[in-house]
């Protein structure tokens, strides 16, 4: 049998930015097989330049509408660790459940809104407001409960505006916290349900071995800021984040590309999934095994299912810390005072799509000497490459139709929840 | 169903981003309590973001993001001919955004800085006003889905739409926020266009004009009441430049 396949995916739907997966086989043998970033770029490097520290926050924001609490994070730890600051803890505890409601707003966005519809067979969510009104619900009482866990606590859910350098600006009200609390509780049937559902998706059957990276967990499922690891077992400070990812310019598309140990490898929820596995919560552990996920899982569609399982962790764990938070004495300190100095900082935060890294030079007044941001898609743009490069050979093997191979390839890109003008900034 | 004796029209919608953040777009799938509603007034036809299907027959064209490549261009005049009602949506559209602080940098060293040997094409960033005429401005970084809301609302029922014209500090009194300059920060409440529900100064972050300036602002006098207090030049110059909206007038 030879088989002939042509699939030209201009401009992607259903992925933040914009992006082609082309592919031509012809008789048998792979002739094109790519996928291109087109975003157009920002210069956001650039711009930062002469910025003063508290703008540099700001204007990293706008580099994605998705992650913007993940940005002003990495940025405002990047200004602390170059300027020698601390925050109190009672803000780290601030910033890390912000950080929750942006990953369970990012996964439950991604999830229902994004990749679903592939497994109905549906253009987008939106036909299923009327055919299964239930689920539409579902997925805006879990979307929601994530949204307004930032709302309250960064003061804005997209783009944040209580984050500020050497700690948070105000801390919630303790009636927003205890609401958001029963609002929490009242969504843990609503994650049963959406394992239930996942559960009753076929996801395809691919698999290519991959080198995973992700941040080191010491004790607990990590999110912001520690060491670098990889399921090749590389490992690195922090201050080492380019030699974790040695980015380069290619000469086609606008998004650099990284390599490790090989030629590519995978940053997000199945990465830190594989390389985190023991720091879950067991409630989140619990829907791993009925999921059929463990680690170190090598099928990146099976990225939905990791984001899913980090859902159900970032909820309970979320939970916990409105406990903490309102057990904080009233007067704990919330800002650490900040005083500008000569040098650089890296900030690395696990955003919904991996690890983001951001590092500063400063003058010793505290404004931007140079910058560089360096963005989870950016990081898996080569790998969604070459799954689609092997994905194609293994379909030209195969034999399918167009249409499916078309859907396979979409399917493919978008598990990777790509955040394209992220990568391209 | 009828209000008032007015049949209201369910406009076909469709939603273009250029060069953005893509974090007004999501506004539209926020605000969950009212999300099944909000979908239901509206036809959205063309969803890149949200949605496989495209369809090129809509009445109002909601365009996020600044234009800062030639294909834009096209791409936008090309949207602009089809719709009934182009909207600018955001402030990245409204005034180019922050994206507009890359055109006070050399581009050509700034591709160099970026991607080295490979530079890539850029143009200097512009509002989509500047390309195209544009019906109605949706300012914000970004939109504000409450007020986005009213302005369907007011497209549905066929009725005219005014922006407020009062400053940010109207609705920063309304939340009974303490003053920031109080606290000895600055803020451009006195002369930003309201209609966020001022959720900076509340946030302790002050305003930074994301809404472009108030009617008839009286910035002059603002410039030298913020420098009587003590804030340098350069702090107001940087705030007030990035979001575009104190520069680009209409
Ligand atoms: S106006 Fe702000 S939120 Fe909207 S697209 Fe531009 S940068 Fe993003
Ligand atoms: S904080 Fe800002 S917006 Fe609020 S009253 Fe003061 S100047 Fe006006
Ligand atoms: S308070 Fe100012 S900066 Fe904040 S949303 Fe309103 S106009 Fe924009
Ligand atoms: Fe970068």
């Amino acid at each position: 049998m030879k088989v002939t396949l042509n699939v030209d995916l201009h401009h992607l739907p259903r992925v933040e930015g914009h992006g082609n997966v082309i592919v031509r086989v012809d008789r048998g043998s792979v002739v094109d097989a790519r996928w291109e970033v087109v975003e157009t770029p920002r210069y956001f490097e650039v711009m930062l330049k002469g910025k003063h520290f508290r703008t540099a926050a700001l204007l990293v924001s706008r580099i994605c509408g998705i992650c913007s609490i993940g940005h002003t994070l990495a940025s405002v730890r990047a200004t602390e660790r170059a300027f020698g600051v601390e925050p109190p803890p009672l803000a780290a505890k601030l910033r890390l459940l912000a950080k929750h409601g942006e990953t369970i707003q990012s996964h439950a966005l991604h999830l229902f809104f994004l990749a679903a519809p592939d497994f109905l067979d549906l253009p987008s969510v939106l036909p299923l407001v009327e055919a299964c009104p239930d689920v539409v619900a579902l997925a805006a009482r879990l979307k929601g409960v994530g949204n307004r866990l930032c709302d309250v606590v960064a003061g804005r859910t997209t783009h944040p505006v209580s984050i500020q350098v050497g700690g948070m600006a105000v801390r919630p009200a303790r009636a927003d916290l205890d609401r958001l609390r029963h609002e929490l509780v009242s969504v843990l049937p609503d994650l049963e349900s959406a394992v239930q559902l996942f559960r009753g998706f076929k996801l395809p059957e691919f698999e290519r071995e991959t080198e995973f990276v992700a941040l080191k967990g010491e004790g607990s499922y990590p999110w912001i800021g520690g060491r670098l690891i990889s399921t090749d077992g590389v490992e690195k400070d922090e201050d080492e984040y380019r030699a974790m990812t040695n980015e380069y310019v290619v000469e086609h598309g606008t998004s650099k590309w990284c390599r490790l140990s090989r030629d590519s490898f995978a940053v997000g929820a199945l990465a830190r999934f594989n390389n985190n596995f023991r720091f879950l919560r067991p409630e989140a552990k619990k829907v791993a095994a009925a999921l059929g996920l463990a680690p170190i899982d090598h099928n990146p569609y099976r990225n939905d299912l990791a984001q899913l399982v980090e859902l159900v962790h970032c909820v309970h764990e979320a939970l916990l810390s409105i406990d903490e938070i309102q057990a904080a004495p009233s007067d704990a300190e919330l800002r650490a005072p900040v005083v500008p100095r000569a040098g650089s900082g890296v900030g690395a935060v696990e955003v919904p799509r991996g690890i983001l890294y951001h590092r500063y030079t400063y003058d010793s007044e505290g404004y931007v000497v140079s910058a560089d941001c360096v963005i989870p898609t950016t990081q898996n743009n080569k790998n969604i490459h070459n799954d689609v490069v092997a994905l194609v050979h293994s379909l030209a093997k195969r034999g399918v139709s167009d249409r499916e191979a078309e859907r396979l390839c979409a399917m493919l890109v978008r598990a990777y929840d790509p955040c394209i003008s992220c990568s391209v900034h | 169903m009828k209000y008032l004796r007015i049949e209201p029209r369910r406009p076909k919608v469709g939603i273009f981003d250029f060069t953005s953040c893509e974090g007004c777009e999501l506004q539209l799938v926020n605000h969950e309590e009212s999300l099944a509603d909000f979908l239901a007034c509206v036809e959205i036809v063309n969803f890149r973001e949200a949605s496989a299907a495209r369809d090129d027959t809509y009445d109002i064209a909601l365009v996020e993001g600044s234009i800062s490549r030639a294909d834009e261009v096209e791409r936008l005049k090309s949207i602009r001919a089809k719709a009934k009602t182009l909207v600018a949506f955001g402030s990245c559209a409204c005034f180019g955004g922050v994206n507009r602080l890359k055109n006070a940098c050399d581009l050509v060293a700034a591709n160099r800085e970026v991607y080295g040997a490979h530079p890539k094409e850029t143009l200097p960033v512009r509002a989509v006003k500047e390309i195209v005429p544009v019906d109605l401005e949706i300012p914000g970084c970004p939109v504000n889905k409450p007020e986005v809301e009213r302005i369907v609302q007011h497209l549905m029922m066929d009725l005219p739409f005014q922006l407020p014209v009062y400053p940010v500090c109207v609705e920063c009194k309304q939340r009974f926020t303490t003053c920031l300059y109080e606290r000895g920060e600055l803020c451009l409440g006195a002369i930003s266009r309201a209609g966020c529900d001022a959720p900076c100064p509340a946030g302790g972050l002050g305003c930074w004009g994301c809404r472009g300036p108030a009617l008839d602002a009286n910035v002059e006098a603002f410039r030298s009441m913020v420098r009587e207090r003590g804030f340098s030049q350069r702090e107001l110059d940087e705030r007030m430049s990035f979001f575009g909206g104190f520069e680009v007038r209409s």
